[in-house]
C-alpha cells in the first residue's frame, strides 16, 4: 500500500490557511516552457533484459573517460581509482543508505571515519578535519559562515582564481545571514597582492584563495596569510589534497581552515558525483566546526574506541545559533579517500603528483606549441593550465570530442572574461602517445 | 532553592553581577550551574570587548546544552577569567567565587538598578526561573 503523506481533506485545510485556491495556484511561479502540458504517458513497462539493454544503449551515448581520453578538470579529476576501492565499499557493513552511529554497534564505520580525518589533517596540515561535507562548493561556503561566526565580522574575500562553481554556491549559502561576498581581482592567473591588500579589512571575515586556482596556477599563499591576518581575518585555502603529496600543506603557509573538493583521492567521476568534501581546520576553530567529527576514546574497560564528538557544535543542541545545520556527510566517498590514501601509501601519493605535474608541463609544452596556440598566463601552473585557442573553444572541443579525446573544459560558460580559453588537466593516467595524440589532433582544429 | 547570595544583583537569565569599586564582576548563578550540569567549555570575550546589557557575551557548554551568556550591564571587559579555558569545571564547583566570568567597567552607571536583588531573584526563581 502507498503511504500517502496527506489526504485530500489535509491539503484542502493547508490550501485555505494560505489562501489558495487550489496547488495549481502554488506552481505559477515555473515557466509554463519548464512544465509539462500533457499527461506525462510513460511507454508500458519493460521486462528486466529489455531495460537493462535499453538503459545500456542510452549509456553509450555518453562521451565517458573510460571510453575517451580525458583532460577534463575544474575540479574534477581523472585520477586512477585502485580497484580495492570498489571492492571494500561495496561490504554490507560499509554500503548502507543510512550511515550507523552508534559507538556500540558501528567502531568499524566509526573508526574508518576517524582514520579519513587523520589523513586529511595530515595532508593539509590543520590539526583537525571533520567527517566530510557534500562537495567542494560546500565544504567553501560551511568555511565563509564558518569565519564569519568566529570573526563576527560579515565579509568574504574571494580571490579571482576560486572556482566560479564554488562561489555560486557560496552566494547562495551567504544569502540568508546576509553576508557580503567581495572579489580580490587575479589579472594575471594568480592574485594581485596590492590590490587584496587594498580589499582586504577591518570587516574582512576571510580571505579565499585557491591554489592551484581555477586556471591552474599556484598562488603564493602565505603571503596571502599575511595580508588576511594583518587585518584579523582568517585565511580560507581551496585545495586538492591529492595534490599535497607534491605541493606544501596549506597549513604550513598559514591557513586557518583547509576546504576542497576530495574526488580525487579514490572517487570516481560519475559524471559530477557524489564527491568528497574536505574541511579541516585549526584546533582552535573546532567548536565552530560545521558537520560530524568522530574522535578516538576508551571504553569502561580502557580500551581504545571510537565515537561521535562535540555533538553540541551541531543542530543537536545549538539548533539557531550552531555554525551550520549540516549533520550528515558523504560517508561512502569519504571510506573511498580512506582506501585510496591507504592503499597507495605515502610514496604513491607523491608519484601520483609529480606524475600528473610532469606529464601536465610535457603536454603544455606540446599544446602550446600548436600554431596559433598559447598559454594564457605566465604564472607556474601544477596539473592544469589554461591555453588560448584562435577558434572557439566550444567548437574544438566539439571537433576533437568525435575523435575520443576530451580536449577540456572551455572556460567561455563560466568566465565570459575567457572566452577564447580552454582549461586543460592532466593526471598520472595520461600517456605520452595520449598527450601526442591530442597535440596533433588540436594543430588539425585550430589550422 | 539554590545559593543567592545577598550582596549581589542579578539578571533573568541567571548571571550575577558584583559591584568591585569601579568595576562590576559577572558570573553564573548556582541555579543556572545546576540547570546545566557539568559545564565542558567557556567561551568569553576578549579583553578590551564592548559588551551590551541583555546581549550575548559568550557560550556556556555542558554535556547537555549550549547556552548564550547574556551581559548585566553594558560596557567594556578589563579582565576575563583566562582559568575557565584549562578548568571549565570551576564553573560548577564555585559559581559566585573561582567560577566568575568577567570584569566589566560600566559604561552606564543607572543600569546597575535595573538588576533583580536577591529577594527579586529568589522571588524569580520560586517561580520556576523563566
Amino acid at each position: 500500500m502507498r503511504y500517502l503523506p496527506n489526504t485530500a481533506q489535509n491539503q484542502r485545510a493547508m490550501l485555505e490557511t494560505i489562501g489558495a485556491r487550489g496547488i495549481e495556484d502554488l506552481l505559477t511561479k515555473i515557466p509554463a516552457k519548464a512544465r509539462l502540458s500533457r499527461p506525462l504517458a510513460l511507454p508500458p513497462a519493460l521486462a528486466e533484459t529489455e531495460l537493462v539493454r535499453h538503459l545500456r544503449t542510452l549509456a553509450a551515448k555518453n562521451a565517458d573517460a573510460e571510453s575517451s581520453v580525458c583532460f577534463l578538470g575544474g575540479g574534477a579529476y581523472d585520477h586512477y581509482v585502485p580497484s580495492p576501492i570498489n571492492h571494500l565499499i561495496l561490504r554490507g557493513e560499509f554500503f548502507t543508505a543510512y550511515t550507523p552511529y552508534q559507538p556500540e554497534a558501528s567502531q568499524g564505520t566509526l573508526r574508518t571515519i576517524y582514520e579519513y580525518q587523520t589523513m586529511i589533517a595530515e595532508l593539509t596540515g590543520m590539526d583537525v578535519a571533520n567527517a566530510s561535507i557534500y562537495d567542494g562548493g560546500s565544504s567553501l561556503a560551511e568555511a565563509a559562515l564558518m569565519a564569519h561566526s568566529a570573526t563576527s565580522r560579515n565579509e568574504i574575500v574571494l580571490a579571482g582564481g576560486v572556482n566560479p562553481l564554488y562561489r555560486q554556491v557560496v552566494e547562495t549559502y551567504v544569502d540568508g545571514p546576509g553576508l557580503r561576498l567581495r572579489e580580490a581581482p587575479s589579472p594575471d592567473g594568480v592574485l594581485d597582492l596590492d590590490a587584496a591588500r587594498r580589499v582586504v579589512g577591518g570587516k574582512t571575515a576571510a580571505l579565499v584563495v585557491q591554489s592551484p586556482n581555477f586556471y591552474g596556477c599556484l598562488e603564493d599563499v602565505a603571503a596571502a596569510a599575511e595580508i588576511a591576518h594583518a587585518a584579523g581575518a582568517l585565511l580560507v585555502v581551496v585545495s586538492d589534497p591529492v595534490n599535497l603529496g607534491v605541493l606544501e600543506a596549506p597549513g604550513r603557509q598559514g591557513a586557518d581552515i583547509v576546504v576542497g573538493e576530495g574526488q580525487g583521492l579514490g572517487v570516481p567521476l560519475s559524471f559530477g558525483g557524489p564527491y568528497l568534501g574536505v574541511f579541516a581546520a585549526k584546533q582552535e576553530f573546532v567548536r565552530r566546526m560545521p558537520g560530524r567529527l568522530v574522535g578516538a576514546t576508551v571504553d569502561l574497560d580502557g580500551q581504545r574506541g571510537f565515537a561521535l564528538t562535540l555533538q553540541t557544535r551541531e543542530q543537536h543542541i545549538r539548533r539557531a545559533k550552531a555554525t551550520s545545520n549540516i549533520c550528515t556527510n558523504v560517508a561512502l566517498c569519504a571510506l573511498m579517500a580512506t582506501i585510496y590514501l591507504s592503499t597507495i601509501g605515502k610514496e604513491g601519493l607523491v608519484r601520483v603528483g609529480e606524475l600528473s605535474t610532469a606529464k601536465a608541463h610535457y603536454a603544455a609544452q606540446r599544446l602550446a606549441g600548436v600554431p596559433g596556440v598559447s598559454l594564457r598566463f605566465p604564472a607556474p601552473f601544477f596539473k592544469e593550465f589554461t591555453l588560448k585557442l584562435p577558434k572557439s573553444p566550444d567548437r574544438v572541443v566539439a571537433k576533437l570530442a568525435r575523435q575520443g579525446i576530451l580536449a577540456g573544459l572551455p572556460l567561455k560558460a563560466l568566465d565570459r572574461k575567457h572566452g577564447d580559453c580552454l582549461l586543460v588537466a592532466v593526471t598520472e593516467k595520461r600517456t605520452k602517445d595520449e598527450i601526442d595524440t591530442f597535440a596533433d589532433a588540436l594543430a588539425k582544429a585550430v589550422a | 532553592m539554590s545559593n543567592v547570595p545577598g550582596d549581589l544583583r542579578y539578571t533573568r537569565e541567571h548571571e550575577w553581577a558584583k559591584q568591585e569599586g569601579a568595576t562590576v564582576r559577572v558570573g553564573i548563578t548556582a541555579y543556572a550551574q545546576e540547570q546545566l550540569g557539568d559545564v565542558v567549555f567557556v567561551e568569553l570575550p576578549k579583553v578590551g570587548a564592548k559588551v551590551t546589557a541583555h546581549q550575548a557575551f559568550g557560550v556556556v557548554e555542558s554535556v547537555k546544552a549550549v547556552s548564550d551568556l547574556f551581559a548585566p550591564i553594558s560596557g567594556q571587559v578589563t579582565e576575563v577569567n583566562a582559568e575557565l579555558g584549562q578548568k571549565p569545571e570551576t564553573v560548577n564547583a564555585d559559581p559566585y567565587g573561582k567560577g566568575w566570568m568577567l570584569l566589566v567597567t560600566p559604561s552606564d552607571a543607572k543600569q546597575w538598578n535595573e538588576l533583580l536583588t536577591a529577594a527579586q531573584y529568589e522571588e524569580f526563581l520560586a517561580q520556576g526561573g523563566h
